[in-house]
C-alpha cells in the first residue's frame, strides 16, 4: 500500500514530538493495541506500557532524518507492539507464546535492538541522575530536559543571579559527568 | 582553568556558542594539550547522552499526558475481552464437572468445618491476655516518669492522649516496622519512639489479625535510616529449651529479659506462634524475640493469665509469609528481610547494645 503524504507528514510530526501529532496517533492506534494485549493474557497497565514503548521506538525512529516509512504507521505501531508483548510473554513465561493477531505484521527486528540500544543508554544516564540527589537533579532536568533559561532557573531555585545558578549548575555537571562515566563503565 | 571553568568553556565550545577568536584559542589549547582534547571527547559523549535522555524524558512525559487527556475525554476506554478466550471455552466445555467437583468440595468443607466445631474444646479466651500495655494508668503511677515522658511527647501535640502501648522494631532499614496487631487496633495515630525518648510518626501499611502481626513504616523527615540491621530473620522453628531472649518497653525504657523455647506451638496448638517460658508485661507485645545467633525467631505477643511465665510469640516465618503476599498487592513498597544475622559470635551483652537501637516503643493514639 502507498504511503499517503498525509501519513508522512504525521511521522515528521512526531518526531519533533508534537502534541497534536503524539494524540492523532495515540487516538487512531491505541484501541486495536490495547485489543491486541488484553486478548492475549494482557491487562490495561500492560496495554498502556506496550502502547507508549511502541510509540517509543516510532518516535526514535521518526527523528532520524533517512527512516522511511514502509508500511502504514497504523501496521508499524502494531508490529512493533505485537514483538514487545511477545517478548514480555517469554520472560515471564505465563503462557506459551503463541498470540492472537489483529492485523498486518512487518518483521521490525532491527528497529527493536535500535530501541534496546538506546534504552540501555538512557538507563545509565537515568540511573546517574538518581545518584547526584536534590537540588542538582531538578538543576540539571530543568536545564536540559525542560530547555529553561538560566533566569528562569535562578528565579525558581531561589538563587541571587543567573550567575550563581549557572555556576551551582557547572558543579552538579562536573559530579553528573563522573557518576555517568562511573555508571557507564559498570554496565 | 579549574574544573568548572573548564566545564564551561567546552560546552560553549561544543554547543557552538563561542565568538570567532575564543574558538581559536580554544582549538589552539586543545592541540596542545591532549588532556584537554580528551575531556572535550569526554564531554562531547556526555552531553549528546542528557541530550538522549531529555528528549526521552520530554516524548515520555508527552505520551503520559496525552494517555491522561484522552482518557479524561474518553476518547480511549477500557475495553472488554470480546473474542472467547481458551479459557472460557475450557470453562463453558467442564462447567457441569466443575459443578459437580464444587458442590461436593462445599458439603465435605461444610461438614469438616462442623465436626470441628462441635469437637474442639471452647478455647478459654479470657484465660489469654494480649501484652499491650495501658500507658494511662502508668502515668498515674509515677509523676517523675511523667515529667519524663511530657519531655519527649513533644511531637505528639498536646491534649492528644496516647492510649496503649507495646514494642516494634524493623525489619527492613528503610524504616519499616513490625509489631502485634493487636497493639495498633483502632489506632488514629501511631508514633514510635526510639530508646533516645525520639518520637516518630509513623502509619500502618498492613495488619493480619491472624497471625497477630502489624507492618508500620515510618514517615518522618527526622528519622534517619540506620545502615543495615544487625539481626536476621529466622525461617526455620527453633529447637525445645533454646535459649532466647527479647527486648521491649513494658516501662518507658527499654527492658531486657530471657527464657527458652519451651512449645512449638502456642496457645491449643496454634501452629502459627510457639510457646516461651520467659518473663513479659504489658508493652513487651510486639517486641522480638532472638535466639543465640542473633537471629529473630519470632514477634512476642500474648501471655496465658492463667499461668506463670507462659508466652506466646508467632513465628518470624509469618513475617516472611506476609510481605510476601503484600508483594502483589502493595507495589511500591519492597521490604527485604536479612537471612543471616551479623552479631552471630558476639557476646550477649554486645548483640543486646547492637539489638536495642532498632526497638522501638509504640504509642498509640486512638481515634
Amino acid at each position: 500500500m502507498a504511503i499517503t503524504e498525509q501519513e508522512k507528514a504525521v511521522l515528521k510530526a512526531v518526531g519533533s514530538n508534537d502534541k497534536n501529532a503524539i494524540e492523532s496517533v495515540y487516538k487512531e492506534n491505541y484501541g486495536l493495541i490495547q485489543y491486541f494485549v488484553i486478548n492475549n493474557n494482557g491487562t490495561e497497565d500492560d496495554a498502556r506500557d506496550i502502547f507508549q514503548e511502541a510509540m517509543m521506538v516510532f518516535y526514535q525512529k521518526a527523528k532520524s532524518p533517512d527512516f522511511e516509512l514502509t508500511c502504514q504507521i497504523k501496521t508499524y505501531l502494531y508490529s512493533v507492539a505485537r514483538r514487545l508483548w511477545l517478548k514480555k510473554l517469554q520472560y515471564s513465561r505465563r503462557i506459551e507464546t503463541q498470540v492472537e493477531n489483529f492485523g498486518n505484521i512487518v518483521p521490525v527486528e532491527e528497529d527493536l535492538e535500535d530501541h534496546e540500544k538506546l534504552t540501555k543508554q538512557y538507563m545509565v544516564m537515568r540511573t546517574a541522575m538518581g545518584k547526584i540527589g536534590e537540588p542538582c537533579k531538578s538543576l540539571i532536568e530543568a536545564f536540559y530536559v525542560h530547555h529553561k533559561n538560566m533566569q528562569e532557573i535562578a528565579s525558581f531555585f531561589g538563587y541571587t543571579n543567573a550567575d550563581n545558578a549557572k555556576n551551582q549548575k557547572y558543579k552538579c555537571l562536573v559530579r553528573l559527568k563522573k557518576l555517568f562515566f562511573a555508571q557507564y563503565k559498570n554496565s | 582553568m579549574d574544573q568548572l571553568q573548564l566545564a564551561e568553556s567546552v560546552e560553549k565550545y561544543l554547543k557552538g556558542e563561542m565568538s570567532e577568536s575564543e574558538k581559536l584559542a580554544f582549538e589552539e589549547l586543545r592541540k596542545s594539550e591532549p588532556e584537554l582534547d580528551q575531556m572535550v571527547v569526554e564531554y562531547h559523549y556526555f552531553l549528546e547522552q542528557i541530550d538522549g535522555y531529555g528528549t526521552v524524558r520530554r516524548f515520555k512525559s508527552n505520551l503520559y499526558d496525552t494517555h491522561q487527556t484522552l482518557q479524561e475525554d474518553g476518547q480511549i476506554k477500557e475495553i472488554k475481552i470480546k473474542t472467547t478466550a481458551k479459557i472460557i471455552n475450557l470453562w463453558s466445555r467442564y462447567r457441569r464437572v466443575v459443578a459437580v467437583a464444587a458442590s461436593i468440595a462445599g458439603i465435605t468443607a461444610l461438614f469438616i468445618s462442623g465436626m470441628i466445631t462441635i469437637f474442639t474444646p471452647k478455647a478459654p479466651f479470657g484465660d489469654i491476655e494480649e501484652l499491650r500495655r495501658k500507658v494511662s494508668t502508668l502515668e498515674k503511677q509515677s509523676t517523675t516518669q511523667r515529667v519524663e515522658f511530657n519531655k519527649f511527647k513533644k511531637k505528639i501535640e498536646p491534649g492528644v492522649s496516647v492510649k496503649f502501648g507495646g514494642t516494634s522494631f524493623l525489619i527492613d532499614a528503610k524504616g519499616y516496622l513490625v509489631t502485634s496487631a493487636h497493639v495498633v487496633k483502632g489506632a488514629k495515630k501511631i508514633y514510635v519512639q526510639n530508646q533516645h525518648g525520639e518520637d516518630f510518626l509513623a502509619e500502618i501499611l498492613h495488619v493480619d489479625p491472624v497471625t497477630d502481626i502489624a507492618i508500620i513504616k515510618i514517615n518522618d523527615e527526622d528519622f534517619k535510616a540506620p545502615k543495615q540491621l544487625p539481626y536476621g530473620f529466622s525461617k526455620t522453628t527453633t529447637d525445645l529449651s533454646e535459649p532466647l531472649y527479647t527486648l521491649g518497653y513494658p516501662k518507658d525504657e527499654i527492658v531486657y529479659n530471657e527464657g527458652y523455647l519451651s512449645a512449638k506451638t502456642g496457645m491449643n496448638g496454634d501452629t502459627i506462634a510457639c510457646q516461651l517460658a520467659i518473663s513479659a508485661n504489658p508493652g513487651n507485645s510486639g517486641g522480638p524475640v532472638l535466639n543465640k545467633y542473633g537471629e529473630v525467631i519470632g514477634i512476642l505477643n500474648a501471655r496465658q493469665a492463667s499461668a506463670n511465665g507462659v508466652v506466646f510469640a508467632t513465628k518470624s516465618k509469618n513475617i516472611y509469609r506476609l510481605l510476601e503476599s503484600l508483594k502483589e498487592s502493595k507495589e511500591g513498597h519492597t521490604i527485604k528481610l536479612r537471612n543471616n544475622s551479623s552479631i552471630k559470635g558476639v557476646s550477649r551483652s554486645q548483640q543486646v547494645k547492637k539489638v536495642q537501637d532498632h526497638v522501638y516503643m509504640v504509642k498509640v493514639v486512638l481515634g
